[in-house]
């Protein structure tokens, strides 16, 4: 019998490889983040899983993939002037987000808010949420077919940084610098206009909030606005990072890995899925090239998730938008 | 084919329990089939479910015109795959349906039934080689260890921890498929046991054959119904009902709640890997496709199509889940979208699903039932006081 698994621990002695390492799983981690982002505002306000959140994502995917081949956007980066190129990809970043959004929008009016209306119990959110994912996933594969949508690379990543052989690429230091830029601004939205101040009022007690003349409605569709924009800017990176990553089932293990840095850094907590994202994006990476395979990545994460449920569920920042929970 | 009495109505008790007793079969009327059912004895009650069930075995041999997915489908072979998605939604209702909890990840137990079946029947496999139908309980006993593997400690949490834990689960099982080497991958396992048997030299349970598979399926799910049904009427089903209806209240009361849980997802996963195991006996090959995730949302549609927490229900949604895509090949391709549908429109508008529980407290809907008859040669008073345990049954 060949032997099981391959240790490969030149990716702890090597310092050169061990930094790539680092620095990929944190460009990944990221993205994890801001998609950690949208299952975390939305568990806070309405203690929901919102299982479709992976077919919001994939849905900026496919408006990335979309808005960028019909600007001429190919197989191969297109020799564009810088000021053009950083035009283009804000407006595409601009077109999924809002797509994104709208679909989480639509997703909460047609689903979640008739069940809100009739008090129906929490399964049948859950059931109906992951309904809802799985719609929204087959009319992509009926419309787009099983193949992923023809590849509209960006650019070519050029090395910036070089720390003891780990390179940093112009490629890693977009992704990251923007996904923290935006994660910096939803913490001060959240945390400081009166938008945010609403939010936490739901999330912590949606009666009350009520009372206090807080429109919760009004509330909820923002956050799942937010959580979906979130989600298209992640679709543009990962779109940045794989070219090709338009998919129909494309968002089904991404969500999964980001509801996990959610759970790790403690769900409900905007912070958390930042630092949550991070790790699972680093933990994965180190875990993959240590095993030699990628596709241990997501048993690894999957582990993580569940040591995490075992030692400590309400994350290592614990949950602070959110009500307490059992 | 359920084996608790479906009609204890409770709108009907309570009407029955409140009103006059003289009035009270009047009263029990909008209960109708279910009422006339509840007036059979036992033995009656066995005569009449009779009829269908050999109806039920004879499906593929009468092969009825329009009912049959011929050519397209041999029927027999589509009537196995109806009654082991039966099967599978019958373990997977144990999970969802009694016990309230959310299994995203049934077609990882499914799986692993279906390996233990490979790995010890399959001329591919090097490890010992059993007879195949040892390999039945065997599937049961390690996916109920991977059950309570994965149960204990997820099951603490409240329920859509489970849910999306229980989604890793079924993916990772794929991806273990796909890249421990011992589990081969896509080139998978053939020649995979049957049971054992043959007429003139020619085995009885065969690939191409459906009909002794359909009949064994159907066997294992009455043996199964009568079991669950036991199981529900025991204190057992009461805890599960109570955790479904309210976790925190069947604590309170003194409950086991994990205890519980765990049980009910430890049954429902042994039904998965017995199901499993049935599935690659009859396909006689095993490899790391058709365990998507996807699929185990089709189970989950099956059990909410036919009701949660109903038997007969899980039976006819597995069946009807099974059968469409069988039957009406060219919508084939739109299977996981049309079920999809069938989930979220069946939530926002019926929730209870094709075959609702009337009654939510079973065990106690017949015995209130009965002191209600009773009644009727005793004092009206009694009646007025069991009307004070209605309220537990309400809101079916």
């Amino acid at each position: 019998m060949d032997s099981w698994l391959t240790f490969d621990f030149g990716v702890f002695t090597d310092p050169g490889l061990f930094l790539s390492t680092i620095f990929d799983g944190l460009t990944l981690g990221s993205i994890y983040a801001l998609v950690a982002l949208g299952y975390t505002l939305v568990y806070g306000v309405l203690n929901l899983i919102n299982f479709a959140h992976s077919e919001v994502f994939i849905s900026g995917a496919f408006a990335v993939s979309f808005f960028l081949t019909a600007l001429g956007f190919g197989a191969s980066a297109p020799n564009l002037p810088l000021g053009l190129l950083v035009l283009d990809l804000v407006l595409a970043g601009l077109v999924a987000m809002a797509v994104s959004a709208l679909v989480a929008l639509a997703i909460e009016r047609i689903a979640y808010k008739p069940l809100r209306d009739k008090g129906a119990p929490r399964l049948v959110f859950l059931i109906t949420a992951i309904g809802m994912s799985f719609v929204i996933q087959y009319l992509f594969f009926l419309w787009r077919g099983p193949s992923p949508e023809p590849k509209t690379k960006m650019f070519v990543p050029k090395p910036i940084f070089d720390i003891f052989g780990g390179i940093i690429d112009s490629l890693q230091l977009t992704i990251v610098i923007a996904a923290v830029l935006m994660m910096i601004c939803v913490d001060q939205i959240v945390g400081r206009t009166k938008l945010g101040r609403g939010i936490r009022a739901v999330a912590e007690d949606p009666d009350t909030a009520t009372l206090m003349g807080v429109n919760k409605e009004r509330i909820i569709m923002a956050t799942f606005v937010i959580g979906g924009a979130l989600a298209g800017a992640a679709a543009l990176f990962m779109m940045m990072k794989t070219p090709d990553g338009a998919k129909y089932d494309g968002g089904f293990i991404l969500g999964i890995k980001a509801f996990t840095a959610a759970v790790l850094g403690g769900i409900g907590n905007i912070r958390g899925a930042l630092l949550g994202g991070l790790l699972i994006g680093v933990i994965g990476n180190f875990g993959a090239a240590f095993l030699g395979n990628a596709q241990w990545t997501d048993v690894i994460i999957f582990a993580v998730l569940i040591l995490v449920l075992m030692i400590r569920p309400t994350g290592i920042l614990g949950s602070n938008l959110g009500k307490k929970r059992a | 084919m359920s084996m608790h009495n479906p009609n204890e109505s409770s709108k009907a008790l309570q009407k029955a329990a409140a009103k006059s007793l003289k009035h009270e079969r009047k009263d029990l009327k909008p209960g109708g089939l279910r009422t006339w059912w509840s007036d059979r004895s036992r033995f009656q009650q066995w005569m009449v479910l009779l009829v269908p069930v050999v109806l039920a075995f004879l499906l593929p041999v009468i092969n009825p015109p329009f009912i049959t997915t011929e050519p397209g489908n041999d029927f027999a072979i589509t009537c196995f795959n109806m009654a082991v998605y039966a099967l599978v939604a019958l373990g997977l209702n144990v999970v969802v349906g009694m016990a309230g909890l959310l299994d995203m990840g049934y077609i990882g137990f499914f799986a692993v039934g279906s390996y233990v079946a490979a790995l010890w029947t399959s001329s591919d496999s090097t490890m010992i080689h059993i007879p195949y139908l040892w390999t039945l309980p065997l599937a049961m006993v390690v996916t109920m260890v991977f059950g309570i593997a994965l149960g204990i400690p997820t099951l603490r949490l409240r329920g859509d921890y489970l849910a999306i834990v229980t989604l890793g689960f079924g993916e990772i099982i794929r991806i273990l498929a796909t890249i421990l080497p011992p589990l081969k991958g896509q080139s998978g396992f053939q020649n995979i046991g049957a049971p054992p048997g043959s007429i003139d030299g020619q085995p009885i349970f065969f690939t191409t054959n459906g009909l002794p598979w359909y009949w064994l399926t159907l066997v294992i799910i009455i043996i199964v119904t009568i079991l669950l049904g036991n199981l529900e009427r025991s204190r057992v089903g009461r805890a599960w009902i109570a955790i479904r209806e309210d976790e925190d209240a069947a604590e309170t009361m003194g409950v086991p709640t994990f205890k519980f849980k765990l049980a009910a997802f430890a049954t429902g996963a042994a039904l998965g890997g017995l199901s499993g195991a049935l599935m690659a006996g009859q396909v006689g090959f095993v490899n790391n496709q058709k365990f998507d995730v996807q699929t185990s949302v089709l189970f989950l549609a099956a059990v909410v199509l036919g009701g949660q927490g109903s038997k007969l229900g899980a039976i006819v949604g597995g069946a009807i889940v099974a059968y469409v895509p069988m039957r009406f090949t060219e919508i084939a391709n739109y299977k996981f979208l049309i079920f999809g549908i069938v989930l979220v429109v069946l939530m926002l508008f019926r929730p209870q699903g094709l075959i609702s529980i009337r009654a939510k407290l079973l065990t106690f809907g017949s015995r209130i039932r009965r002191f209600v008859r009773k009644d009727q040669d005793g004092s009206p008073s009694r009646a007025g006081r069991r009307s004070s345990i209605e309220p537990g049954a309400e809101e079916a």
